[in-house]
């Protein structure tokens, strides 16, 4: 996705962004729940849970780690 | 079958102590002067972490939720369970594009999504198709909210036979909720959101840990609803995917995640937080409630498990699915946690309709009688319109209800999803970019609402017999393709609503169109709280640019 389209910069000398490397990392668990084909199975069962559901159980604890790991590196006043 | 005294009493003490809670919210955190949108509606754009994580939690995982996902899987399995990958997805989204909103609202005083657009495209007429489209989108979805409520009053036997006693209780417990939020604004959804999180957390903590141990663990659960599926005549069921529901399965979640945050009552709790880390620190938070929304999900399977056979729906021979997890916590749990359980239920409903009445009244006070009707009115007027919307938004919900079969709300809702979906190239993708043009904006929002209608009108739902309505999973092979997969409506609506946007933009641009002046500036959507240049008394439409 495109930028905005800069305008005149304002009353801060440096113009602010939340630009960084990390955020990519946010694709993660944006992808990764769509790949069907990595969970939709019946073995192996986890404590009687089939595949299907432990797996995308799993993929929440993923959410929450790509996104608590984004927002520690990216927190203002830290540069990557 | 037993008598329900027992849960009555209990779903009514809590009941009744979640309304004081309400009315008491006005005093709760209470700002000098309540007579400004930003403090009835927004709860003085103040709140915390924990505030916004219940508030938000209370408001994204609302009481239809909770039994409409469960009653999902008890009736098609797998395909029911979208609601995982769902809620996964939407958190990194709102972290990537959601703040954006935030800071540029915080910035220029906008309290709707609508006022953004209006402000970045300099095109009231824009504003006003986004402010109706998450109007006319929030309504069904708040009448919703009443029929989990009703799902809980069926199972206690609360109902009568005449059309008057059978919905009294929930037109009493609306009247009640329109009372506290007219007095207390978004502090009270904020302050109920508390117990009524804490409840469920309760629930469904215990309801996973003891019902496997009377239903012989969750091995066998699965295997009894695998028993179920295979029996069935139905394709499409199963504990797993097939090939053909897989593509819906991920374009539902990927749709939906896109339209919760474009709903408006998701767009009011999270520009209620105090600050940009806030926010950021409960994407983190949030997926929390997703895990229990995904065991409450598999209470699906323990109710085939039980046998619970669900209460019959409003016209003979049909059956409301909705009760089936009322049902099955009223088969194994003990009366008195049974009625802890529906009052979760219960008051889970009122904090998601609090907000989402509240949303829909700032939509029309801002977008509609600020932009149409009364250009001058003062933040008084705005605070005013807004409460006396608030009220006629829940009346028109619980009119709904009772006179129309509540599968009609569902069918709206349904819609409902895939309408808002249509304001994300104009919300989502302009807060990253201006180079579509807002006339284009309006002509892809025409294409994608008319492709929506079309396509939802042509799906039948042999469960129901309804020839029409019936889903939001279209048959490609109605696009000419040789396959018997499905697809989300939304999905492809909303790719044909951008295509439109973009080759529009071009023609617009190709003719020297105007295409307004821009009232963000860059530095906008990055600006945090303690931002110099925030002037809490300017509005947007007071305020077209700073620079």
């Amino acid at each position: 996705m495109a930028e905005p389209e800069t305008k005149e910069p304002g009353p801060e000398s440096r113009p602010r962004s939340d630009r960084s490397p990390w955020n990519w990392l946010l694709l993660i668990p944006i992808v990764v729940p769509v790949l069907t084909f990595i969970y939709n199975h019946d073995e192996p069962r986890l404590f009687g849970f089939p595949a299907f559901y432990w797996i995308q159980f799993l993929f929440i604890l993923l959410g929450v780690g790509t996104t608590s790991l984004v927002y520690q590196m990216t927190k203002r006043g830290r540069r990557p | 079958m037993r008598d329900h005294i027992t849960e009555i009493v209990v779903f009514t003490i809590l009941f009744l102590f979640v309304s004081g809670m309400g009315f008491v919210a006005a005093r709760w955190r209470a700002p000098q002067d309540m007579a400004h949108l930003d403090e009835w509606g927004l709860g003085g754009r103040n709140f915390g972490g924990w505030i916004t994580w219940f508030l938000v939690g209370g408001d994204l995982y609302t009481a239809y939720t909770f039994v409409a996902v469960p009653a999902l899987i008890f009736g098609a399995g797998a395909a029911g369970f979208f609601a995982v990958p769902y809620t996964i997805i939407i958190y990194p989204m709102f972290f990537l594009i959601l703040i954006r909103l935030w800071s540029v609202s915080h910035r220029h005083g906008f309290v709707t999504p609508a006022d953004f657009v209006r402000s970045r495209f300099d095109s009231p007429t824009l504003a006003l198709v986004v402010a109706i489209t998450g109007i006319v989108a929030t309504m069904p979805y708040i009448a919703l909210q009443l029929v989990g409520i009703e799902a809980v009053l069926k199972t206690m036997g609360v109902t009568g036979d005449s059309v008057l006693a059978r919905h009294a209780p929930i037109i009493i417990a609306f009247a009640i909720l329109a009372a506290y939020t007219y007095q207390s604004g978004l502090r009270a959804p904020a302050l109920i959101a508390f117990v009524k999180d804490a409840l469920i957390y309760i629930v469904i903590l215990v309801a996973v840990i003891y019902l496997p141990t009377k239903l012989g663990g969750w091995g066998s659960i699965f295997d009894a609803a695998e028993a179920k599926f295979t029996a069935s005549p139905n394709p499409n069921d199963g504990i797993t995917l097939n090939a053909n529901n897989q593509l819906q399965y991920v374009t539902l979640a990927l749709g939906s995640a896109l339209a919760l945050f474009l709903y408006p009552h998701s767009i009011t709790g999270v520009l209620a937080s105090k600050n940009r880390n806030v926010i950021k620190r409960n994407m983190s938070a949030l997926p929390a409630y997703s895990f229990l929304l995904g065991l409450l999900a598999l209470l699906g399977y323990a109710a085939i498990a039980s046998n619970v056979k669900p209460l019959p729906g409003a016209t003979a021979g049909t059956v409301d699915s909705n009760t089936v997890v009322p049902l099955l916590f009223d088969m194994q749990f003990p009366a008195w946690f049974a009625g802890v359980a529906f009052a979760a239920i219960g008051i889970g409903a009122l904090v998601p309709a609090a907000i989402m009445s509240i949303a829909a009244a700032n939509l029309f006070t801002r977008n509609i009688y600020k932009e149409y009707l009364r250009k001058d009115a003062s933040h008084a007027d705005e605070a005013r319109v807004s409460k006396i919307t608030s009220l006629v938004v829940k009346i028109g919900a619980v009119a709904c209800i009772v006179f129309l079969d509540p599968q009609f709300s569902i069918d709206l809702q349904l819609i409902g999803g895939v309408i808002i979906l249509q304001t994300a190239p104009a919300v989502a993708l302009g807060l990253f970019t201006r180079w579509l043009h807002r006339g284009a904006l309006i002509a892809g929002w025409v294409a994608g609402m008319g492709l929506s209608m079309w396509m939802l009108w042509q799906i039948p739902n042999p469960a129901t017999k309804r020839a029409h309505f019936g889903g939001s999973a279209f048959p490609l092979s109605e696009f000419g393709f040789d396959t018997k997969r499905t697809i989300y409506v939304g999905f492809v609506t909303v790719l044909v609503n951008l295509l439109i946007a973009v080759i529009v933009t071009l023609i617009l641009r190709a003719a020297k169109t105007p295409a307004g002046v821009d009232g963000t500036t860059r530095d906008d959507y990055f600006a945090d709280e303690g931002d110099p240049r925030v002037d809490r008394d300017l509005t947007a439409v007071e305020t077209p640019s700073s620079t």
